[in-house]
């Protein structure tokens, strides 16, 4: 128990300086939204080393802990809502033991930008938001892909290390 | 990477492409306008062929020039909108998020006037 608790602070630490490092990429792609999600490396790794209750626990906690650092209010509403929508369709393929962890990666980033966008519509009241669609598909799509290799990576890494 | 993984970025992506060609597809109808609106309230409606600076709220300004439309300042931290391309094409908006401040391309009808404002 105490070793999880340890465990635990590890991971929300090291989400909490990849929120920073995102930060600190200067890159914009002209359309809001897309980035790369560096810190849901963790949330993917949490999932798969010790299951849906921890990731979303470390999810919640990052996102407020990111956003009342980093960000506002705003931020922190629509990363709940990318976060836990991710999370939850990332446990539904996890199930199903027919993805690989690259493709459970894809589904949650891909789901992520529908949470968000959803948000985005109820927040500004316009489905217009809606026009971005595709383009927030394709992104969650790579950013999935490329966050899924390194978190298979790391796991194949991790396996002797016991977190539960 | 499993056979499935394929077949959902297969999926994903046949969505986007469908999705964006069918915005690419739909007819450029001409003579559009920019609606703004704060907070699901409509703010304005502009001419879109008329250079103009428009300052909405104190809070956003927004410049139209040779038929776009692009958000010139901002006052959020974020930047995100100010940071956006110039939008043109029917449907396609520039948000504010932060101030609830939308833009969106309207195509449509001829207008009788050339703008409205309040």
């Amino acid at each position: 128990m105490k070793n999880r608790a340890a465990y635990f602070g590890v991971f929300t630490a090291l989400a909490l300086i990849f929120s920073y490092v995102e930060m600190l990429i200067p890159i914009q792609f002209g359309v809001p939204g897309i980035k790369l999600g560096l810190a849901n490396l963790l949330i993917v790794i949490m999932l798969y080393k010790c299951g849906t209750k921890e990731a979303l626990l470390l999810s919640v906690v990052r996102i407020i802990l990111s956003g009342f650092i980093f960000g506002n209010m705003f931020s922190i509403i629509y990363s709940l809502a990318g976060g836990i929508l991710s999370l939850f369709v990332m446990t539904l393929l996890k199930r199903r033991d027919s993805f690989s962890v690259a493709g459970v990666s894809i589904a949650g980033g891909v789901s992520h930008n529908i949470g968000q966008l959803l948000m985005a519509m109820l927040v500004v009241e316009t489905y217009r938001v809606g026009y971005y669609l595709p383009v927030l598909l394709i992104a969650g799509v790579i950013t999935g892909a490329l966050i899924g290799i390194v978190a298979s990576e790391v796991l194949k890494r991790l396996r002797n290390i016991n977190i539960k | 990477m499993k056979k499935n993984d394929f077949v959902l970025i297969g999926l994903v992506l046949l969505t986007a492409i469908a999705v964006m060609s069918y915005q690419y597809l739909k007819k450029d109808p001409g003579n559009q306008s920019i609606q703004i609106t704060v907070d699901g309230q409509n703010y304005g409606t502009y001419n879109l062929e008329e250079n103009q600076t428009i300052d909405i709220n104190g809070t956003n300004t927004l410049e139209i020039q040779d038929g776009e439309a692009d958000m010139s300042h901002a006052e959020c931290p974020d930047k995100l909108c100010v940071n956006q391309k110039a939008i043109s094409r029917d449907g396609e908006s520039i948000i504010c998020l932060p101030n609830k401040v939308v833009v969106t391309v309207e195509g449509g009808e001829a207008r009788e006037l050339d703008g409205v404002t309040h």
